[in-house]
């Protein structure tokens, strides 16, 4: 297509310089320090009450790791992850529940038993009775959903907080459904005392490690996944429609299917940390996934960075913990803490903690050129 | 390139909210011509292009080709062979320069290639890099690139795209007087196999490079020909200096205002 008449100047291949050695070495070496750390020295060191707390951090660094593709990369402020936080960790519990209830002979799971209408099974729960149907509907419930929320919203060029409020008005809707259906959902005190995971008591302490065991490698892939998402050109097209949507439907491409695969991954991701936290902590609620939890989703990956990955899953985990430990002496301070660290967060360092670094290699600099610098 | 119609604009109309921008506009650009649209500020030029590359809706119509463009989506009149650039260089700032190339030059590419880590430069990139004077900075995130490099980049853009016909809005704004030589030679070159439509106030660089010329006045084509046509034409400069004498020789330069349009 460009072939001119006239010769062009000799055209040599441009060749990017080869990696050195070092920096092709650094993710692979990241990534299994991380695995040592998380599959083998955590277990080692910490007790079994410290592993099911961190077991716990993780399912909220998986739902980070959706929120630093959809966020971070794409631009999408994310505050309703609750949403398929909740889809997936409901239809893991309602598995859970009917086949704890199977287990000591019973027709219904026990909040039905007490406030349930009649005793027959409400029609939606029954295919949740088949353990691969449950586990796929984790995963394929919330990113249907994200799908058709998606495609309505994104084809209308809804954006920016508008989008972001949308999504966290679906948050409070959902749980306050839930918390209408007493009957079938188990209404504000959600799904709860769940004893078993697919045949393993959940009492016992071996099996809790289990399934810290499952978590921690859940997010391992699940940040290879995302890590493959980020180098591929569709991470490059990704962040190209996050810093200038206009210009990249010039190029002919359509912005919103970009944004939709980014959206829908990070609800499977969200829907699939949601069904991990119900073996994990017993319980899912409207409590957990209404507008504060999701917000919650977002802040750890704000304070660490939402663009890298790394910094956004070690921000969820800090602020997780941050939470346990400082709600239990301030119960009544954390969601102004919440708050404030959010707007500190996206206010004043927009790359989290992750970009500490370069932000002041950057002011360093500018202090020794002292001003020199011109910018267009 | 052979000659044949690239674009026909017919009757073309855009209103917004009352105000009429662009109130009937013919307009024919042959294969391999390098127009430029000339006009005061206001007479609708960068509406137009709106208009043709599905930004803003519009009555009338526009061929490319045989297909008619208004009502089609921005994408599918940029696939179809159409690109432009806009008033302010609007790259990927923090993408480099070869990123934003291959971004361009992707617009067909499967999921599967989607998907996959960019490995190596492809071929077109490499020469849209030649063409526009940007392989040495081909690794630079192009936030950090000079003004007029950005237009080069967007124009290369373009290239890789695989586009027929090119609307550049502006190109040479802001550019140094090396730069416009640069960017108008770019320009010729390009112009061999495609053609290219240019919005331009300098009207030095417009007499150095243009082959064609349309005069825009209020929302209107008011004059076309070659550059020495449009500028014997009483009424262009009466609409651009308020006169009806013969306002200026080539050589000394036009008193014209070069500024950004509303």
């Amino acid at each position: 297509m460009t072939t001119t008449t006239e010769p062009v100047k000799a055209v040599t291949p441009h060749n990017p310089p080869p990696t050195p050695l070092l920096e092709r070495l650094r993710v692979p070496s990241a990534f299994a320090l991380g695995a040592v750390l998380l599959l083998g020295i955590a277990p080692l060191a910490l007790s079994d009450f410290r592993l099911a707390l961190l077991a716990k951090y993780l399912c909220y660094a998986i739902v980070a790791v959706g929120v630093s593709l959809a966020w971070g990369r794409g631009g999408l402020l994310v505050l309703g992850q609750g949403v398929f936080f909740g889809l997936g960790g409901y239809a893991m519990a309602m598995h859970l529940k009917l086949a704890d209830a199977a287990d000591t002979g019973q027709k219904l799971p026990d909040f039905m038993q007490l406030y349930g209408t009649g005793d027959a099974l409400p029609w939606w729960w029954e295919p949740f009775a088949n353990p691969l149907f449950a586990l796929a509907m984790t995963v394929v419930l919330p990113m249907a959903v994200a799908a058709i929320l998606g495609f309505l919203v994104f084809r209308r060029r809804v954006k920016g907080a508008y989008f972001a409020i949308l999504s966290q008005a679906l948050a409070a809707a959902l749980s306050i459904w839930l918390i209408g259906q007493q009957a079938t959902t188990g209404g504000t005190n959600g799904l709860t005392d769940i004893q078993g995971f697919f045949g393993y008591s959940l009492d016992d302490p071996v099996n809790q490690r289990m399934v810290y065991f499952v978590i921690a490698a859940v997010l391992l892939l699940l940040m290879l996944l995302a890590r493959q998402l980020f180098v591929s050109r569709y991470g490059e097209l990704l962040v190209a429609v996050r810093d200038s949507e206009e210009r990249v439907r010039f190029l002919g491409y359509n912005p919103a299917n970009v944004k939709l695969v980014a959206y829908v991954v990070a609800a499977g991701m969200a829907g699939l940390a949601g069904a991990l936290f119900v073996p994990a902590v017993g319980i899912i609620s409207p409590a957990l996934i209404g507008i504060v939890p999701s917000i919650g989703f977002v802040i750890g990956a704000a304070v660490g960075g939402r663009a890298s990955l790394v910094g956004a899953v070690l921000g969820a985990i800090a602020v997780a913990w941050a939470q346990s430990t400082l709600s239990d002496a301030f119960p009544a301070g954390w969601t102004y803490f919440q708050g404030l660290l959010f707007v500190v967060a996206v206010g004043f360092l927009p790359g989290g903690l992750a970009s500490l670094w370069t932000v002041a290699r950057n002011r360093r600099k500018a202090t020794t050129s002292s001003g020199s610098e011109v910018t267009a | 390139m052979s000659g044949g119609e690239a674009l026909t604009i017919s009757d073309l109309r855009v209103t917004f909210d009352g105000f009429t921008a662009v109130d009937g506009v013919d307009l024919t650009v042959q294969n391999g011509d390098l127009r430029f649209l000339i006009g005061p500020n206001g007479a609708g030029k960068t509406t137009l292009v709106d208009a043709v590359t599905g930004l803003v809706k519009a009555t009338g119509s526009v061929r490319f080709g045989d297909e008619e463009l208004l009502g089609k989506p921005v994408q599918r009149i940029a696939r179809m062979g159409i690109g432009r650039t806009f008033q302010t260089a609007t790259v990927f700032e923090q993408l480099t320069v070869l990123q934003n190339l291959d971004i361009a030059a992707g617009a067909g590419r499967g999921m599967w290639t989607m998907l996959r880590r960019r490995k190596g430069v492809p071929e077109q990139v490499t020469r849209a890099l030649e063409i526009t004077g940007l392989s040495a900075l081909a690794e630079r995130p192009a936030g950090a690139l000079a003004h007029g490099q950005k237009q080069w980049l967007e124009i290369g853009m373009l290239l890789v795209q695989d586009v027929r016909l090119l609307l550049l809005d502006e190109p040479v704004a802001g550019m140094s007087h090396e730069e416009r030589e640069a960017t108008g030679e770019l320009l010729q070159r390009v112009s061999e196999d495609h053609t290219v439509v240019v919005i331009e106030h300098d009207m030095d660089f417009m007499r150095s490079f243009a082959r064609s010329v349309s005069v825009l006045h209020a929302g209107r084509v008011l004059s076309e020909g070659t550059v020495t046509e449009v500028q014997a034409d009483p009424r262009v400069q009466e609409v651009y200096l308020g006169r009806a004498t013969e306002p200026e020789s080539v050589t000394t330069p036009a008193p014209v205002p070069v500024g950004e349009e509303a």
